[in-house]
């Protein structure tokens, strides 16, 4: 069981973690036509519109209520209002996602208050779906704002269903959490619809952020769940949650709607596998098809193939919990070591990370705890780091702006995990260094980390 | 808050800027920024501003206080070069928690400064205020005070927090904080009648680099850039050059103009992008030097620099014309760059057929349509509106910033990046040729005429649903007959 330990440091150094309004975007961003909007200065925006361009490569849809000195200071009522209208004569959405910030949660803007305010004034906009969730910047991090949108989502827009309707057995509510990206939903949709399953992603990043031509050019998400979809999650039979994260919006959707649920929070290697096609299989009542039988000895050949090369490594990971905890486990079940684990954010699955310690900290913290490390998993902006090091970096995670692709890493799955052990695999091959005339005096000197060359032939 | 509030407007006063000395006082009082619209505004605040005018110092430890969503979502995202430290792409934050914003968060600030001088010793930490520490009334100045005389380090105040602005604001008052903490207060080892400072140049991309081997040729010494590629060490003494270029005309004129009432640095504006500016720009330091006591062969020198350098300019790209001639070129970017990038494009042969005027100045405008008056001026960007205008112009080519980028690629058109985040340089006389090779690279790839190709078993095409819906807003705007009143 690992030891939670959080950074004593004043100065957070080479930030790992990023803001909960970002992640509350990003889930917005899993609704179709919805505009996010950030309650707070326009600077809020900016920088989260800039971080998503460059991770996904996609024209990304968020606004602001462009706050002033002066309104914030007085409140900014006005300016959520004014934003409001504009937003839907500008861009006909059917949802508009409001995030507070720092600054307006300080002031204690209540948007729920005002969302009431301007329902009353506008009638007119009585068809727009208005969801607010608070996401003050100076607690949690991405994954916590992400968390907490999709359990106001859950709330404010699934319709209870009327007591004594029949449930729809076939359909199957999926809770996606942070950690997946548009490639990993893709993968989950297929192995799902497989079982007989008809799966409603909430939220679905896969249809708007998974860079595909638009048939027309709408500056809200094009792809994603709709409004209506969302509200007729409660007429499904069961719910799967994906990863720790979801777990407060599960409850939310099982004391709403009623309707049980199961938690998966890994979703990466075998065991993981089994698991997520055990579950499917006991919810649809059907076997396991036989396409994913053979992904699961294909996966069992790549484990033995690609065993040499994880075996005895020291791996570094700086990821937000649920990917920490999916990714290191996964990484230890190859044979890894995961000698630093540097996270953002509280969770109750920390301690299951299998590794001494885990460190609420920054990108700092794991490039010190990492010096003697043979990869680096975190985001890109640990390619400093790893440049320092000398050590490859395997990019997982957002923001993921200096490789291509982001969008459609898969790693979930029998078949996501196969890929997996190649991509990882092949940096560790890659690394290999040919053994020379002095590596075994030098394998001598440090027994500690005895570890015999090998080649990549 | 009220030291901010006289900055502010000492900066909307600023009598240097073109823009202002044609403003009646109520109006400058105003500020030189429209107004934002709350659901229809785009663009970075004033930290943002104050950030990339000051990042590229490139040994400076680059301190924001405030909770994460400022420099986490920001740091090193920008691709500003340094030949020497890289201290200026490692990101410090206070990361300001509950326990600060209730506490206030000055006692963090003060440590995390402690903390960056033992870990890092830079020459200076810079701090810079946010929404959060600002709305809560944290003194950073207070703070830098007493932790520079405690550890013997210039901390200087970057007061810039968003919400005062937009990004262009912020730049000033970045010059600002340069002014009254960090110009001045060294002296150079020695200096020369050579000495001049470039001001408003970020070095982004290494773009610096294609310019100083010219300067270097003619024996005009840098002695201070702001701030690209600078040292803290070079701001501080950047008083004593003879004469100073600012490269970026609205970011920090102020920073110039000051400078000349101050320490009597005469200063122009200009732009290194395009080969006649960048000649007219060699120019200027010459006279500007020699009116201050420099050898008046340096413009002999210069002259026969420009000649050769524009010669083997036009003639390597003239190499590109006879692929370029005649190829239509959309522009989308901001201010001062509307019309270098224009008069650069035109000297490759290339048409522009439109570029937007959203951030320029009335002055770029009237700049623009002299230089070009067939050149439409574009001030709607939105998405639909765009992809109008590449197809009614014809265009073949839109150079954008990376924001719009997406517009151009999934109409199936060529794009280049010419803003802050790209990835090659096109400054002087070699960048010129680079950013018409680029173009050119752009428009000869062999994917345009793939992409477009319809799937064999599509019979309506995403251009005849666009066209139909901009037919059906046309024919919506006309029915309205209400000027103005457009809501698509």
């Amino acid at each position: 069981m690992a030891k939670i330990v959080t950074s004593t440091k004043s100065c957070t150094v080479n930030p790992l973690r990023m803001s909960q309004p970002l992640g509350a975007s990003l889930a917005f961003m899993g609704l179709r036509n919805c505009m996010p909007l950030l309650h707070g200065s326009q600077g809020c925006t900016s920088f989260g519109l800039v971080l998503f361009v460059r991770h996904f490569r996609e024209s990304i849809p968020m606004q602001t209520t462009a706050m002033s000195e002066v309104a914030t200071v007085l409140g900014g009522f006005d300016n959520v209002e004014q934003a409001i209208v504009n937003i839907v004569g500008r861009t006909k959405p059917d949802v508009i996602g409001i995030c507070t910030t720092g600054v307006t949660e300080i002031k204690g803007d209540d948007l729920d208050g005002f969302i009431k305010e301007v329902r009353r004034k506008h009638p007119e906009l009585a068809n727009v779906a208005l969801v607010s969730v608070s996401t003050p910047d100076f607690k949690g991090a991405l994954e916590d704002g992400f968390a907490a949108t999709v359990t106001r989502i859950v709330e404010t827009l699934v319709e209870a269903p009327a007591p004594g309707a029949a449930r729809d057995a076939v359909k199957l509510n999926v809770l996606a959490g942070s950690h997946l990206t548009p490639g990993d939903i893709d993968e989950l949709r297929d192995i799902i619809e497989a079982f007989g399953l008809q799966p409603t992603f909430l939220p679905d990043i896969s249809g708007s952020l998974d860079g595909h031509l638009p048939d027309d050019f709408t500056p809200t998400t094009h792809g994603g769940v709709s409004v209506a979809e969302v509200a007729a999650m409660g007429s499904a039979a069961h719910t799967l949650a994906l990863g720790e994260q979801m777990r407060k919006a599960a409850v939310a959707l099982e004391a709403k709607a009623g309707m049980p649920f199961t938690l998966l929070r890994r979703l990466t290697g075998l065991a993981a596998g089994d698991e997520l096609m055990a579950t499917l299989a006991q919810i649809s009542g059907r076997p396991v098809p036989a396409k994913y039988r053979r992904q699961r000895s294909q996966l069992v050949d790549a484990m033995l193939d690609g065993h040499f090369y994880f075996g005895g490594k020291q791996v570094a990971i700086g990821a937000e919990p649920d990917m920490l905890l999916n990714i290191s486990g996964f990484l230890a079940d190859m044979g890894c070591t995961v000698s630093a684990a540097v996270t953002t954010t509280t969770s109750p699955i920390l301690e299951q990370v299998p590794s001494d310690e885990v460190l609420i900290g920054d990108l700092e913290d794991l490039e010190r705890r990492g010096e003697d490390c043979d990869l680096l998993v975190t985001h890109s902006h640990g390619r400093q780091a790893a440049e320092r090091l000398g050590v490859p970096l395997f990019r997982m995670g957002l923001p993921m702006f200096d490789r291509l692709g982001a969008a459609h890493q898969v790693a979930v799955g029998y078949r996501g995990t196969r890929d997996l052990i190649f991509s990882i695999g092949n940096v560790f091959i890659a690394a290999i260094k040919e053994p020379d005339v002095s590596s075994w005096r030098d394998a001598a000197a440090r027994p500690e980390r005895f570890d015999a060359p090998i080649t990549a032939h | 808050m009220s030291r901010l509030a006289d900055k502010i407007q000492e900066v909307f006063n600023e009598p240097g800027c073109a823009a202002n000395q044609a403003k009646s006082e109520k109006v400058r009082k105003k500020g030189c920024s429209k107004p934002l619209q709350p659901g229809g505004a785009a663009g970075g605040c004033a930290f943002d501003g104050a950030k990339i005018a000051l990042q590229p110092i490139v040994d400076v430890a680059h301190l924001v206080h405030g909770p994460i969503a400022c420099e986490g979502s920001s740091w090193d995202n920008r691709g500003v070069k340094s030949s020497g430290s890289k201290l200026y792409r490692t990101g410090f934050t206070t990361d300001m928690n509950e326990n600060d914003v209730v506490f206030g968060g000055e006692k963090r600030l003060f440590r995390s400064i402690k903390e960056i001088i033992e870990k890092y010793d830079p020459p200076a930490v810079f701090v810079y205020q946010t929404c959060v520490p600002a709305m809560m009334g944290d003194d950073i100045v207070a703070v830098c005070k007493v932790a520079a005389e405690k550890f013997g380090k210039p901390c200087i105040p970057i007061i810039s927090p968003g919400f005062v602005g937009p990004k262009n604001l912020g730049n000033k008052l970045a010059g600002e904080a340069m002014l009254d903490y960090v110009i001045g207060t060294r002296e150079p080892e020695f200096t020369t009648p050579y000495d001049i400072n470039i001001i408003g140049e970020y070095n982004v991309a290494g773009e610096l680099w294609q310019v100083k081997p010219l300067l270097d040729e003619l024996g005009i010494r840098i002695l201070s850039c702001l701030s690209g590629d600078a040292r803290y060490h070079e701001v501080a003494q950047s008083h004593r050059a003879r004469a100073a270029m600012m490269v970026c005309s609205t970011a920090m004129i102020n920073v110039a103009r000051k400078m000349e009432e101050r320490y009597g640095i005469p200063y122009f504006e200009g732009s290194f992008y395009g080969i006649s500016d960048t000649s007219e720009s060699l120019r200027q330091i010459a006279r500007l030097l020699i009116a201050r006591g420099a050898d008046a062969e340096l413009m002999d020198r210069v002259e026969a620099l420009i000649a050769r350098e524009e010669a083997k300019a036009f003639a390597a790209i003239q190499a590109y014309t006879p692929r370029l001639a005649g190829k239509k070129v959309l522009l989308i970017t901001g201010g001062v760059k509307s019309w270098s990038v224009v008069a650069a494009l035109q000297e490759a042969g290339l048409t522009i057929v439109g570029t937007s005027v959203k951030k320029s100045t009335k002055e770029d405008k009237e700049r623009l349509k002299e230089m070009s008056p067939d050149v439409h001026q574009i001030d709607d960007l939105r998405p639909r509106e765009m992809y109008k205008m590449l197809k009614e112009a014809q265009a073949d080519i839109m150079l954008s910033g990376g924001r719009s980028q997406f517009v151009a690629l999934k109409a199936r058109m060529p794009w280049m990046d010419i803003n802050q985040e790209r990835s090659y340089a096109y400054c002087g006389y070699v960048g010129i040729v680079e950013m018409v090779r680029q173009i050119e690279k752009a428009l000869s790839n062999p994917i345009w005429d793939q992409v477009r190709s319809a799937p064999p078993w599509e019979e309506i095409t995403w251009e005849s649903r666009a066209d139909a819906a901009n037919a059906a807003d046309a024919a919506q705007n006309a029915a309205a007959a209400m000027p103005a009143a457009r809501v698509a």
